[in-house]
């Protein structure tokens, strides 16, 4: 499947890109991590730890275990920090 | 016109001016309250700059979700929702809620509940910058604290 996967703050600046394509067959949000985890330094570094990560299917939130199937954008992002 | 409930801008605003436009759309209120976030001054006092970055699109989406739970729990006529992005300066108002009612106490109960949950659940984070380097402010556990205070369903936040 392709996925387009969106980084913001922090997670953005360690993996050096704020958006790319992917194709990948992982079935959920905790198997791409661990895919893209998997690729350099740097991605490991943004991933290194998951309790500091949230995720997003499609512009909702969603959980670690949440399947990635019909999924078209992904985004990956820390702790919101807003008001 | 009224201006739409949900903003989200880069552009300054005045927020008496905000404030009195939202008064005039609510006939039969009889309580408005607001919140403003301020970027405010570090405790060693050398901010020079906020940058606040948000995802276009699911902000949006949030916003209107938080905004339309609020409405749903509470006597409100009315809420509305501003929120800046880009490079702030010191002393700038950053964000506005402001919520109308026919008594105070849901009109209070509603702002506190927006803030609550957008401080959490909508796609912002902010950078401080300060004369000793850019560093990105860390969520609070009392913010996560707060928002399990009102048992948020998961279908307003998912979806």
């Amino acid at each position: 499947m392709t996925l387009e996967i969106r980084y913001f703050a922090w997670l953005r600046e360690r993996v050096g890109t704020n958006a790319e394509t992917v194709e990948t067959e992982a079935a959920t949000i905790a198997d791409l991590i661990a895919e893209l985890a998997a690729r350099d330094e740097g991605y490991a570094l943004a991933f290194s730890d998951p309790g500091a990560i949230r995720a997003a299917i499609d512009h909702a939130l969603v959980e670690m275990d949440a399947p990635l199937a019909g999924a078209r954008e992904v985004a990956f992002f820390p702790p919101m920090t807003g008001g | 016109m009224a201006p739409p409930p949900i903003r989200v801008q880069s552009a300054p605003f005045d927020m008496g001016a905000e404030l009195n436009a939202f008064a005039e759309t609510v006939p039969g209120a009889g309580a408005i309250v607001s919140f403003s976030g301020i970027t405010r001054d570090l405790a060693t006092g050398d901010l020079q700059a906020m940058e606040i970055e948000h995802y276009p699109g699911m902000t949006e989406t949030a916003l209107a979700a938080i905004r339309a739970e609020a409405l749903d729990r509470f006597q409100l006529i009315d809420a509305m929702i501003l929120h800046r992005y880009g490079p702030l300066a010191p002393s700038d108002p950053i964000m506005m809620v402001a919520t109308a009612a026919r008594h105070r106490a849901d009109a209070f109960a509603g702002a506190a509940f927006l803030m609550d949950y957008l401080k959490s659940r909508a796609p912002f984070w902010k950078k401080e910058i300060t004369t000793a380097g850019a560093a990105w402010v860390a969520a609070r556990a009392e913010d996560e604290d707060a928002l399990a205070s009102w048992s948020i369903p998961d279908h307003a936040t998912q979806s």
